[in-house]
């Protein structure tokens, strides 16, 4: 379930860590962006994008969204 | 059962707090000051002969038969022009009056037919009544002389007829054109004798202004402007007051019956949406219920690409639950979903996310307010602690300034922005901000202050520089934002918004609007006296649609405009019940009444009284569902009243979705463009069928009550119940009555409600509980749902939907007056007779570039599809702009439509797609093969 353009996972988790980046300090903005994850993402999505990680296929994911998918 | 009998006061309320005691006919009253003698006398029970009064219009003094005598005074003068004064003392029957209006009667009827028998209003006709009351025995003139008695009829508009002959020029159907509906289609041509009700500027209602909201029919005091469906079927005799199943507003109605036909919808003036007003489809629009192409048989088919076969009920059942069983057993627990339905009654809405998380054991339910008004939830959650509106309509009548953003009220919540254009004539200013010329910003007296038309997309940018205005210019209502909010958030907001990157000046390359137009309407919004916003999906349906939501919040917080009547935040939401399927707990991570799935203690309850374990981790949303159905990991899905073919954006992705299913169960009242995806088909029940509650965009809670059998043999919530016992988790309900029990034991801004409150009160604003048993017209009074209101830094991001050399147009949609969303309902009324088809509206300069003239097949083609259509050339739309709507499927507007969405809620980016226009030469392959497919979708096998 990767889905494609706009709903492509990492697509979509960088939209997230975007509105988050400006809302706070670093630490902040990790934490508003994993708790945004967990609250509206099914495991399964959230599993997919930690997969995705781990294969080397999440390059275009911005460091604030993978720091937040792998706080979780 | 019988009709309902609304008294008529004759003229309108005072709002006067000082009261006045007069003497009316030996009895002492006291009124509020400002109260006409008529209605003052009514109030006493004494009625006074009338024609051109009626309450719902301000006193005209024209029909000289509510004459008064007043001690001390000299002359008969009109009570309904009068105002009463204290220690006056009125006679309203002497034989002086008597006489003086019997000889008013005999005018009037000298010029009437005399064909009472016969008359579509007989038994309804006030003049009739009126005749009888003066106690009118013959008329001394006969009627040999010049008449009106010969006036042809207008038969022009589908649902009701003018008829010239019987016309008295009491101009109560010009005056409601104008008061209550603001459109000002009416007026009374000619002088003297030659005086004659005139819609213009063509002759006929058809071809006039007109909007067919049907307040002149139920102004008329005579058989002159009457339903179609009564001179067709006679008078009602029976009436239940029920709520509109259309848009957000919630307009109540009488639904008036001869046995189980519907007669008409009459506007129930007790109504607090809608106070005795109605749109063409409230009032109109109820025809799809009883058209040829509803389904009353349950179907199934093993495959998409067969004919459908009728089974029976328990037979449909079954099977859809055995397919169920199959694909959890097969896939997993997590391989099956729901949908609510925002058209379905709260009750249905919660069974069917109870079924989901108790029955198929996961989260994954979601709703459609996925795709309209998911950011309204999450924003105002965030800033304000509730995900909802924070006023009721009334607080209208109290705004200086009123703020419409993305919202076209005159066509998608029509009878609200009646109220508004009232208010609005009545001296409240008026800023839009909207990419389109909307109706509001220039109408019948009514000119919109600043009109900002900005680019779409765009949003974020033009409300950042508005705060920027507001908080260097000095003009934040420190002392509310010291009490009521965070301040550490508004000290990081005010430094934001404060940047020079935020001011008008430099968002005016991004949003094309002026930077001293924005400058002004900020200043007009905090200064201005009670400012109040009102916003549609053009804030919610783009990129940051969130975000804007909370950009609106910030705004009203940091001027002070939360908490009091005539200020607020008012999400205008779509659907009749859209709010209410929010609040019911239809969202993969919500339980009803907001409370998230991971909250142990709020899952707790729903677990104990349902006797299942819960899952604490949210399910998918609708676009995730499609996604995992691509991916092979989703395989079943049911639902209820959506149509997510037509609905949802990007058509041939949610068809791929829909397509790689195994079981796709629709319940609807038609075979709608999703059910050519579909195995089983569940024939569902309209509003008129079944009892239950909706609740309008102001948290109203208002009964929905059956008035007359379900057509397909089961309500909704019992079709719901059945499939859940056959799924193994009993649903033991016997009257949606017990469903409202539930949900307020479970749910804490519903404990109060119950149906025999809502009897008594006639409708409830949650949060009804303890502490506001009446329930809520206005949220945040003293504090906000949240403690401290909270300021979100909201720093523009332009959407990734770029236009570029190959698409150099921004398409943005919405929807007209006559049609509602998919068309589904409306399309199966006479309402096609104002918008057969969807149209492109085109700027002239855009239409002229492609060689494009008024009429011409036009080509609309996006990154994710292209369609055909024909072209308005407008400059409604701006240049670099074009707008249609999506109301029908020959069309499928979302075709065109991506798959971006908000980032917090991903409810889709309707409003900006970059498209290209070209000529065309009529539908394109694409819809040729949809036509097919669909065609070969809906067959039926004969039964043997």
């Amino acid at each position: 379930m990767s889905g494609a353009g706009g709903t492509d996972l990492v697509y979509m988790a960088n939209q997230i860590a975007r509105f988050f980046e400006t809302q706070g300090d670093a630490a902040a903005a990790v934490r508003g962006v994993a708790d945004h994850l967990k609250a509206f993402w099914s495991p399964d999505m959230r599993a997919q994008l930690k997969a995705r990680i781990a294969a080397g296929e999440a390059k275009d994911l911005s460091p604030l969204a993978k720091d937040a998918v792998t706080s979780l | 059962m019988s009709l309902i009998d609304e008294i008529d006061f004759g003229t309108p309320e005072s709002r006067s707090e000082a009261s006045v005691t007069l003497t009316i006919d030996g009895r002492k009253v006291t009124v509020p000051q400002g109260t006409s003698i008529m209605r003052a006398a009514k109030s006493v029970g004494a009625s006074i002969p009338k024609l051109c009064a009626t309450d719902s219009l301000n006193a005209f003094g024209s029909c000289r038969l509510c004459l008064v005598e007043i001690e001390g005074r000299a002359g008969t003068p009109a009570s309904c022009t009068t105002p009463v004064t204290d220690g006056m003392v009125v006679a309203t029957q002497t034989q002086r009056l008597a006489k003086l209006r019997k000889g008013v009667m005999e005018l009037y009827i000298s010029d009437h037919p005399l064909d009472c028998l016969t008359c579509a209003a007989n038994g309804d006709c006030e003049l009739q009544d009126m005749a009888g009351a003066v106690g009118l025995r013959d008329v001394r003139y006969g009627q040999d002389g010049a008449s009106h008695l010969t006036a042809e009829k207008d038969t022009s508009n589908p649902y009701f007829t003018y008829d010239a002959s019987k016309c008295i020029v009491c101009s109560r159907c010009v005056r409601a054109c104008e008061e209550q509906q603001g459109t000002f289609a009416l007026t009374i041509a000619g002088r003297g004798f030659g005086s004659r009700v005139a819609p213009g500027p063509s002759p006929t209602f058809m071809g006039s202004e007109c909007v067919s909201c049907g307040a002149c029919v139920q102004a008329c005091p005579t058989a002159t402007l009457t339903e179609t469906k009564v001179i067709e079927i006679g008078q009602p005799e029976r009436s239940v007051v029920t709520t509109c199943a259309y848009c957000g507003v919630g307009c109540a109605f009488k639904a008036e019956m001869r046995g189980e036909e519907l007669v008409r919808m009459v506007p129930w003036k007790d109504g607090k949406a809608n106070r005795g007003h109605s749109c063409v489809k409230g009032r109109f629009a109820w025809g799809y219920a009883q058209h040829k192409e509803r389904i009353l048989s349950p179907m199934i088919r093993a495959s998409i690409n067969d004919p459908w076969k009728e089974v029976s009920w328990d037979a449909a059942i079954a099977h859809t639950a055995s397919e169920f069983k199959r694909i959890q057993a097969k896939y997993g627990r997590d391989a099956v979903g729901g949908i609510t339905s925002s058209r379905c009654t709260n009750e249905e809405t919660y069974l069917v996310q109870k079924l989901v998380r108790a029955a198929f054991g996961n989260n994954n339910v979601d709703t459609c307010a996925r795709v309209c008004h998911s950011p309204t939830g999450y924003g105002l959650k965030t800033t304000f602690g509730t995900s909802a509106g924070t006023q009721d309509f009334d607080s209208v009548e109290d705004s200086d300034v009123i703020l419409v953003m993305g919202a076209n009220p005159t066509d998608a919540h029509p009878v609200f922005a009646s109220r508004m254009k009232k208010r609005l004539r009545a001296g409240a200013r008026l800023i839009v901000i909207d990419p389109r010329r909307i109706d509001l910003v220039r109408s019948a007296h009514i000119k919109a202050d600043h009109h900002l038309a900005l680019r779409p997309g765009t949003n974020v940018a033009m409300l950042t520089a508005l705060a920027h205005v507001i908080v260097t210019e000095g003009l934040v209502d420190e002392a509310y934002v010291r009490e009521r909010c965070d301040m550490d958030a508004f000290t990081h907001w005010a430094e934001f918004v404060a940047r020079d990157a935020n001011s008008p000046e430099a968002m005016e390359a991004v949003t094309g609007v002026p930077a001293s137009e924005v400058r002004q309407a900020a200043r007009l919004y905090a200064t201005g006296g009670r400012a109040a916003i009102y916003y549609g999906l053009g804030v919610t349906e783009h990129s940051q649609g969130s975000t804007t939501v909370m950009a609106i919040a910030n705004l009203a917080m940091a001027t002070g405009n939360i908490g009091r009547p005539g200020v607020g935040v008012n999400p205008l939401r779509g659907q009749n019940n859209v709010q209410g399927a929010c609040d019911m707990g239809s969202f993969p991570h919500e339980l009803s009444g907001y409370r998230h799935v991971s909250d142990a203690a709020a899952r707790g309850l729903f677990e104990s009284a349902w006797g299942v374990t819960l899952d604490e981790e949210p399910g998918l949303r609708i676009p995730n569902m499609l996604d995992a159905a691509v991916a092979g990991a989703f395989k079943g899905l049911y639902i209820q009243g959506e149509d997510i073919l037509q609905s949802d954006p990007n058509t041939r992705h949610v068809a791929a979705g829909l397509g790689a299913m195994e079981c796709v169960v629709v319940q609807d009242l038609f075979l709608n463009e999703t059910a050519t995806f579909a195995h089983v088909f569940l024939p569902g029940s309209t509003f008129l069928e079944k009892d239950g509650t909706f609740t309008n965009a102001e948290r109203r809670i208002q009964r929905v009550r059956k008035v007359m059998r379900p057509r397909n043999g089961l309500a909704d919530w019992e079709i719901t119940k059945a499939l859940s016992n056959a799924l193994g988790f009993p649903m033991a309900y016997d009257h949606p009555s017990e469903i409202m029990d539930e949900i307020a034991r479970l749910t804490p801004s519903f404990a109060g409600v119950s149906y025999d409150r809502l009897d008594a009160l006639g409708s409830v604003q949650w949060p009804c509980n303890e502490a506001a048993p009446e329930g809520t017209p206005v949220m945040h009074i003293e504090r906000f749902v949240r403690g401290e209101g909270r300021f979100i830094i909201t720093e523009y991001v332009p959407t990734d939907e770029k236009v570029g050399p190959r698409f150099p147009l921004l398409l943005t949609t919405g929807r007209i007056l006559s049609q509602y969303n998919v068309g589904a309902q409306t399309r199966r009324t006479e309402n096609s007779a104002w918008h057969e088809e969807d149209v492109l509206e085109i700027h002239p300069q855009d239409a002229e570039d492609r060689g494009v003239r008024d009429g011409d097949w036009v080509t609309l083609a996006s990154r994710s599809g292209d369609t055909a259509l024909r072209a308005r050339i407008t400059d409604r739309v701006a240049p670099g702009v074009v707008y249609t709507t999506f109301h029908h499927p020959d069309t499928q507007a979302n075709v065109v439509t991506t798959d971006y969405s908000d980032w917090a809620t991903n409810c889709p980016e309707y409003k900006v797609t970059a498209v290209q226009v070209s000529k065309g030469n009529g539908p394109g392959d694409w819809q040729a093969r949809y036509a097919d497919q669909s065609r070969r979708a809906r067959r039926i096998e004969a039964a043997e």
